[in-house]
């Protein structure tokens, strides 16, 4: 009898220690990488990273990057935010218990983790080689196709908080509303949007968040330019590739700036999910 | 004679209302169905681009080791077996922790340390996959190959500096081969899998908490009136409940390991031979196709498109199977 309890303390205590050790683990490892970032990052951080651009290599900047992820960033939103708050709203308002309504609602979530590199693969297909065969050759890789590449990724995001919050609406709303004879787009786009925006923005912001690290769709589909751009349908360069590419680059002073720039992109998402975290404290999972 | 226009008029009000009502509806309809056309989209655009390939090789191209630019011959086996080996690893490091992780913040941690510690690791899940692959190129894997990788070869290899096989290699079959490398610098499969499980620890982990939190409070002090320590309460009777969804949360990780490009292209070394060492460097289809699709013509960009085709295909039932298992929980709650 004493020596099964003994037993079952020993196993009780070994795995109390084995499962704080597993998180202590866990905030090793990411106190390892934010503190690389973050030591590696500010090192290399010079006013000339915001004011030169790529094409001056070594004494040159990541002005155009900066500036073509933004307006990628911008065009992924742009597009992803109608398209996944309307398909949200009808998962959530229109086929709550319908089968093809359970469907989507299933795909959409294997689509959020699906490889980003195959989303660019497949922009590249829809959008980089049409345009490449209707210019011959004048526009082929494109900051608009990374801007749809990005917005495949951001959609799934956006389509599942914009239909998770939608159903945390009341539904007395949605009957005090129908009882006054208010038509169903009325209410719909009046009032439950209404009442459920500040989660939707929360959803808006995390889907940027998880596009602006991206790199893996960007490679195939902006590809990259040395130079300033502001044309969408010229190559662009995106903070992620250039990063990729100076650090794979063999010189020093590239691996500095690829830093920096990771410096730059991590604080952006990190300050970016905790904005969002302020703006709907609701516990928001990332799977 | 006054009733009848007023009469009228909230006919037309309701007709037109019905009307923009159906417009509406079939508007945010087709906006759903886009969803389900970028998944299709996705698979037939890849399956298209390796037609040639998968024309010119056939069901050969699946277990075929080659990847010749020069004979215009290529196999998906190297890419294919380094997918499944670093994401293999990364589950088989991950999983444990991020149980270990989960039970910790449900059960062990006191309570006012619960939420800091669990945004914190929620806080890893949120880092951009591309600053895991730099930490993994410029800080992990140079520390690997200084002070990891040399003693896996001395203590587990069969080709440690000073000749002799280790007492391990000696007696253990395979583990000699699976630690003995000549290659001298830190990318390789095993420490592309380490940093996959790294990435993966704050999905898994978040998944198996919330799951975790959904068993009945009754039931744990149930079995703790009864005289169950801790860990019997989470063995016994949290993880018996939640046995699906746990599952479900793994393979969740898995899909996320499969198809990831930036963190494991920088330390898998880019080499597109096979070799039983897990200290050699290797090639996952991610990282072949992130590095060689620029690049490539003709056949070979075929190719890489039927290796895209297959990394979708897997991924998707990896994940089919993790949302069915995740679901099974969520009905039994009755959500």
């Amino acid at each position: 009898m004493d020596t099964l309890y003994l037993r079952r303390r020993l196993a009780n205590a070994l795995a109390l220690i084995l499962s704080s050790a597993a998180t202590l683990l866990g905030l090793a490892f990411l106190a390892w990488i934010l503190w690389a970032t973050l030591r590696q990052g500010i090192a290399a951080l010079d006013l000339k990273l915001f004011t030169r651009i790529t094409a001056d290599g070594e004494q040159g900047g990541l002005a155009n990057a900066m500036v073509g992820s933004l307006i990628i960033n911008l065009i992924g939103i742009a597009i992803a935010t109608p398209i996944g708050v309307l398909a949200g709203t009808w998962l959530a308002e229109y086929a709550r218990r319908t089968r093809l309504g359970e469907t989507i609602r299933f795909l959409n979530d294997i689509l959020l983790s699906a490889p980003s590199i195959v989303m660019g693969l497949f922009v590249y297909t829809i959008i980089v080689l049409p345009s490449t065969a209707l210019t011959h050759g004048n526009t082929s890789f494109s900051g608009f196709a990374g801007g749809v590449a990005l917005a495949l990724i951001a959609l799934p995001v956006i389509v599942r908080t914009t239909d998770e919050m939608l159903r945390l609406v009341p539904s007395t709303l949605r009957e005090a509303a129908l009882s006054l004879g208010v038509p169903q787009w009325k209410l719909t786009s009046q009032i439950l949007l209404r009442a459920a925006r500040s989660g939707i923005v929360t959803g808006v912001l995390l889907a940027l968040a998880r596009i602006s690290g991206e790199t893996a769709p960007l490679l195939f589909t902006a590809f990259g330019n040395n130079f300033m751009t502001l044309d969408p349908l010229d190559k662009m360069s995106s903070l992620p590739q250039v990063i990729y590419q100076y650090a794979n680059d063999p010189g020093e002073a590239m691996h500095a700036m690829a830093w920096a720039g990771a410096f730059v992109v991590t604080l952006f998402v990190l300050l970016l999910s905790l904005a969002s975290r302020l703006l709907f404290a609701r516990k928001v999972s990332h799977d | 004679m006054s009733a009848i226009p007023a009469l009228v008029a909230p006919e037309q009000r309701a007709t037109r209302d019905a009307h923009h009502d159906r417009l509406f509806a079939g508007l945010l309809k087709a906006c759903a169905l886009l969803v389900l056309a970028a998944l299709l989209g996705a698979a037939f655009a890849t399956l298209w681009g390796g037609r040639e390939a998968f024309h010119t090789f056939g069901w050969h191209f699946l277990v075929n080791p080659a990847w010749d630019p020069g004979n215009q011959d290529y196999g998906a086996l190297v890419p294919v077996i380094g997918t499944l080996a670093t994401s293999f690893i990364a589950l088989l490091m991950a999983v444990p922790v991020s149980f270990g992780i989960a039970l910790y913040l449900s059960e062990v941690a006191p309570r006012w340390l619960r939420t800091p510690v669990a945004a914190a690791i929620e806080l890893l899940a949120g880092v951009p996959s591309i600053i895991y692959g730099m930490w993994g190129l410029f800080i992990f894997a140079p520390f690997f190959a200084e002070h990891i990788k040399p003693w896996l070869t001395n203590y587990l290899g069969n080709k440690p500096d000073d000749g002799h096989p280790s007492w391990v290699a000696a007696h253990v079959p395979f583990v000699g081969k699976l630690f003995a490398s000549d290659y001298p610098f830190g990318a390789s499969i095993l420490t592309a899998g380490i940093v996959l499980a790294v990435m993966i620890i704050p999905f898994i982990s978040s998944v198996m908490r919330e799951v975790f939190q959904t068993v009945p409070t009754r039931l744990k002090e149930s079995a703790y009136a009864l005289g169950s320590s801790t860990w019997e309460v989470a063995w016994d009777i949290v993880l018996p409940y939640t046995r699906s969804a746990v599952i479900g949360g793994i393979f969740l990780g898995l899909g996320r390991a499969l198809g990831e490009t930036m963190a494991v292209t920088f330390v898998l070394g880019n080499a597109m031979e096979l070799s039983a060492s897990l200290l050699d460097p290797g090639a996952s289809i991610a990282s072949t196709i992130a590095n060689q699709f620029s690049e490539a013509v003709g056949l070979q960009k075929s190719a890489l498109m039927a290796l895209a085709f297959l990394l979708f295909v897997v991924t998707f039932f990896v994940l089919l199977i993790a949302r069915l298992m995740l679901r099974r929980l969520a009905s039994r709650e009755g959500r």
